[in-house]
């Protein structure tokens, strides 16, 4: 799982009111190159929350990205797309488990899929 | 026993690991697929700018209608309920991220990001009640609620699906209204039981323009009969599919070699174009 479904998925217990960002543990880290897409990048920049990116790319040890939402001027610098092209699309987590933020509940990531099945009496 | 799939098991368990390697063995499933998620991606009506966009495939199983969305350049994530049919995913390599979820219970997404959403033969499941604790309506609410939120004001959702009968189309189509998707269901070929095919596309927001409906091919098939044409549909089919790939390549490599030329414009370093530039991805087996 990248960071961009990180970014995007949010803990779906009933009852949970902020099941975002999910806290990532992390057993195993594998990067996968991808190829780079700059109009991907400055169309996704805004629907990413950038704190919750930077943080778990840190985690996932990686820390080149700035902590504070970077300005939208740093989309024409070269150097800062490759860096969000990595955090985003090619560090995976691929052992390790998503921890929702309200309830502590883990979800497990077994060779890089997230198992986001509900008990019956979370949904 | 009955041939539909949806009335023999809920979907973990049908789709364990040997259906699920049966099931994308099979070339003749595999050409299907691909053909009825390249419709859904038309149907989708996604901006012809070149830019990748975010989609959500629902039900992605093996990920056969997700090579789909890769091979028109767009990004994915996967969600389905059968851990067997994303292993298979994971052995083909496929592009996109994956997760292990049930639709029924709601998608757990955040709120106006997901640029478009395809669900290929797989919907149709939610209106079986597989547990005690299933109760298909709430499922329906849950999933499509879930749906409507993530996805981006203006963005669609497109739905090829198989009901059992015209009840259940009207149940699907009802939540879906109700959650305040506006759209409809588009039929193609509806003269032929073979070729027929039906797609729920749904658009988020109020109507407008850009929420009516599509129009459906083959649907002025007259009084065709189906054992009158069959001949005649292989044909067309098999002509369609070639267009569409010609299509799909054309383009993509195009795309992608206008795409190498403005980075390079730009000053970027981009590789040399070669044969294998924009070249389609083989399945891992
Ligand atoms: C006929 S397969 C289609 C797979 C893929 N979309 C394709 O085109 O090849 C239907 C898929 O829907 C999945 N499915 C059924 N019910 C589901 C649910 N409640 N949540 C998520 N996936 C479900 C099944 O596990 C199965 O992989």
């Amino acid at each position: 799982m990248r960071l961009l479904t990180h970014n995007m998925l949010s803990s779906n217990i009933k009852g949970v009111i902020n099941g975002f960002p999910l806290r990532i543990e992390a057993e195993r880290v594998v990067v996968k190159q991808v190829d780079f897409n700059p109009d991907f990048l400055k169309n996704m920049f805004s629907k990413i929350d950038w704190k919750a990116l930077a943080d778990a790319s840190k985690i996932m040890g990686y820390a080149e990205l700035p902590d504070e939402v970077p300005d939208p001027s740093v989309l024409d610098s070269d150097e800062f797309l490759r860096k969000f092209h990595h955090a985003l699309l090619e560090l995976h987590l691929e052992e390790g488990a998503l921890v929702c933020p309200e309830t502590g509940r883990r979800f497990p990531v077994n060779k890089g899929i997230p198992n986001m099945l509900l008990h019956e009496d979370e949904v | 026993m009955s041939s539909r799939p949806e009335l023999q098991a809920p979907p973990e368990i049908f789709y364990d690991d040997v259906e699920a390697r049966k099931y994308t063995s099979s070339s003749r499933i595999v050409g299907i697929q691909a053909e009825l998620s390249e419709r859904a991606l038309e149907l989708l009506a996604l901006p012809d700018d070149g830019i990748p966009r975010l989609l959500l495939d629902i039900g992605c199983g093996s990920g056969l209608s997700g090579e789909t969305i890769s091979e028109n350049g767009h990004q994915w994530i996967g969600l389905d309920i059968s851990r067997s049919m994303l292993d298979i995913a994971l052995e083909r390599e496929t592009d996109g991220d994956l997760i292990l979820g049930d639709m029924g219970q709601g998608l757990g997404i955040r709120p106006g990001l997901i640029d478009g959403a395809i669900s290929i033969s797989a919907v149709q499941w939610l209106c079986n009640a597989d547990k005690s604790c299933h109760e298909p309506r709430l499922r329906l609410k849950a999933f499509f609620g879930s749906l409507y939120r993530c996805l981006g004001r203006g963005a669609r959702a497109v739905f090829q699906l198989y009901p059992e009968n015209n009840a259940q189309r009207e149940l699907i189509l009802s939540f879906a209204m109700r959650a305040g998707f506006a759209g409809g269901v588009v039929i193609d070929y509806p003269h032929s039981s073979k070729k027929r095919k039906e797609y729920l596309v749904l658009t988020c927001g109020p109507p407008s323009m850009s929420t009516a409906t599509p129009s459906a091919k083959g649907e002025d098939a007259g009084s065709c009969s189906d054992d009158e044409s069959s001949g005649d549909e292989e044909n067309q089919t098999a002509q369609a599919t070639k267009e569409a790939k010609a299509n799909k390549k054309g383009k993509t490599r195009a795309w992608v070699l206008k795409k190498k030329e403005q980075m390079r414009s730009k000053g970027n370093v981009v590789p040399p174009d070669s044969k294998y530039t924009a070249r389609k991805r083989k399945a891992h087996f």
